[in-house]
């Protein structure tokens, strides 16, 4: 759209788009966060086949199949047309996550369960690697060129909202399938895990009704009916110079640093607030929901900002945000959570000692659990474990829950995450529509923005770990990986990227 | 000047694809050395498989940057 009027019913378009891109991430998600029940369910550590084909989900569906569903896809919208193809990720994503809430357990059919599990695994992936560069190209095909930013950040919340709703359900599955909590937590790890799942075709029902009643992308339309659709997309994007040039410079000097940022800010700070400083499960995850839902209004307020001042400068700067403030903010994070600053509150109860023995590879493990409660709200459980061998007897704390004051700075702390995660992810579909053709715009745009995402992104806990394990004495060394890779990128990103918005999403490369 | 920088640049990008990749492939063999099991094998042969095509991505960029491609008049 070359004009700067709004084209009608564009609500429309920026809902029916959006809806279904939530689904698709929602679903995405909640294999991720149910992945314990999961592979309780389906990969058993008995069985090495089982176990292996759990590593297989975890690893292929992010990095190897979204990628190529990009790439498979992206062909397809450049081919038949944006709505189709979206409309058929859809229909993918929504049909494997329904029927992975209907496998019956390894328990019942043995081997075949994570097989079948571990196929809709792939197709969910394929399908995620086809449905944003077809929802972002769609919006912004039919957005005004002075309020594509502000229209394509509505497809930009998808992804946050996907992860909060997915976050906001499981945590209402889980307490609301029995009135006694530990009832209904077993209740859910048996089998109310099966609802999130379940519940997506609802959801997809509605989007595929609503996508159903739209009309194809009027810049793709005008291509089609004057014959210059693209007879080859990909080659077209990877082998001609002009269009892979572009390619590259979308993934090493945007994309890339977006997204580690992004898993930083949302993957990354729960998995230290739960794993490092061992925040009891259900506060790391509403501090996380309540950081998002503050959030998630700067992903408009960004993309819009961008339509009058570039969408370069805004991007490279929530990444030198995130490479100057993540290690302070982390070190907050450690600082808040340390038993120390517990001991000058006042102790209000202390359970009984539960003492449990057992015997591990011949020596006798004594295990002693007290959970201490304070004045102010907060908690902690204390694991004191000894062994025969005379050893000094390690002492653990875990399960912590935060005192109101400090529970608060953790969301915020987590929203300064998240706003970083707005200013480079906000402007960004707009950016990457804006640097390609029409008639490659779905291919070109949907492969660097998955290897951007799903690799570099989806490598932030592997690599962090990785890290922590080299160097064990330091623990925020796992923030180098998301830090380098933003630095890297912010140089190629301020010296290599283009500031100019381009007044029309047609054909200007 | 700030062309000039983002020609020579375009040497950095080169060199710094194969030296991840070196890296990678090194760090791969120290952990499947540590952890000789399938799971950790496959890990590092996806991450493998993963980074070479993104590698070889970032020596054709630096040889782009290299050549002058994304050179700007006004810098």
């Amino acid at each position: 759209m070359s004009n700067s009027k709004p084209a009608k019913g564009i609500w429309k378009v920026i809902g029916a788009s959006s809806l279904g891109t939530l689904i698709e991430w929602y679903d995405f998600y909640i294999f991720g966060s149910l992945a314990t029940v999961i592979a309780s369910q389906f990969f058993p550590k008995t069985n090495p086949t089982a176990a292996l084909l759990s590593t297989l989900a975890t690893f292929a569906a992010g990095f190897i199949v979204r990628p190529f569903g990009a790439l498979v896809f992206g062909r397809l919208g450049d081919l038949v047309g944006r709505k189709y193809t979206f409309l058929l990720t859809l229909i993918l994503m929504g049909g494997s996550t329904f029927a992975i809430g209907l496998v019956p357990s390894y328990e019942s059919i043995g081997f075949a369960a994570p097989v079948i599990v571990l196929l809709l695994r792939l197709i969910q992936g394929l399908a995620l690697g086809g449905e944003y560069g077809g929802a972002a190209t769609y919006v912004a095909e039919h957005a005004p060129h002075n309020k594509r930013g502000f229209f394509t950040s509505w497809i930009q919340t998808t992804a946050t909202l996907g992860l909060f709703v997915s976050l906001g359900v499981i945590l209402l599955v889980r307490h609301g399938l029995d009135s006694d909590v530990n009832k209904s937590i077993e209740k859910f790890n048996d089998w109310g895990w099966r609802i999130p799942f379940l519940v997506s075709i609802l959801l997809v029902g509605v989007s595929i009704y609503i996508r159903l009643k739209m009309n194809e992308s009027p810049l793709f339309a005008k291509l089609k009916s004057e014959g210059k659709v693209s007879s080859n997309p990909l080659k077209e994007s990877f082998t001609h110079k002009a269009n892979l040039k572009m390619v590259l410079l979308a993934l090493f000097g945007a994309t890339m640093g977006q997204g580690v940022v992004w898993y930083t800010g949302q993957f990354y700070a729960q998995s230290f607030m739960e794993t490092v400083c061992k925040i009891d499960f259900e506060q790391s995850r509403t501090i996380l929901i309540w950081a998002i839902l503050f959030g998630t209004p700067f992903f408009v307020v960004f993309g819009s900002w961008s339509d009058r001042i570039g969408r370069k400068w805004i991007m490279m700067a929530g990444m030198l945000a995130a490479i100057l403030f993540y290690r302070p903010i982390y070190k907050q994070f450690l600082t808040a959570s340390d038993v120390g600053t517990y001991q000058a509150k006042e102790l209000v109860q202390e359970s009984p000692p539960q003492v449990i023995k057992e015997t591990i590879n011949g020596t006798e493990v004594t295990t002693t659990v007290v959970i201490k409660t304070f004045a102010d709200g907060a908690a902690y459980t204390e694991k004191t474990v000894s062994k025969n061998t005379g050893d000094q007897p390690t002492v653990f704390h875990v399960d912590k829950k935060l005192d109101s004051g400090t529970y608060w700075k953790f969301v915020w702390l987590v929203f300064a995450q998240v706003l970083f995660v707005t200013m480079v992810y906000g402007p960004i579909a707009a950016f990457l529509v804006e640097m390609f053709p029409t008639r490659i715009r779905y291919t070109s745009m949907s492969l660097p923005y998955h290897i951007g995402n799903g690799v570099f992104g989806g490598l932030t806990p592997f690599v962090a770990l990785l890290l922590t394990t080299i160097n064990t004495d330091d623990k925020l060394i796992g923030l180098s990986y998301p830090i380098v890779v933003s630095a890297v990128c912010l140089v190629i990103g301020v010296l290599y990227v283009s500031n100019k918005v381009s007044k029309d999403a047609d054909d200007h490369a | 000047m700030i062309n000039l920088l983002r020609k020579w640049l375009g040497w950095v990008w080169m060199l710094l694809g194969p030296l991840s990749i070196f890296y990678l492939v090194k760090i791969a063999a120290a952990e499947i050395a540590m952890h000789p099991v399938i799971d950790t094998k496959i890990q590092w042969g996806v991450f493998i498989i993963v980074a070479i095509p993104i590698a070889i991505g970032l020596v054709i960029f630096g040889w782009y940057a290299w050549k002058g491609e994304y050179d700007r008049k006004t810098g």
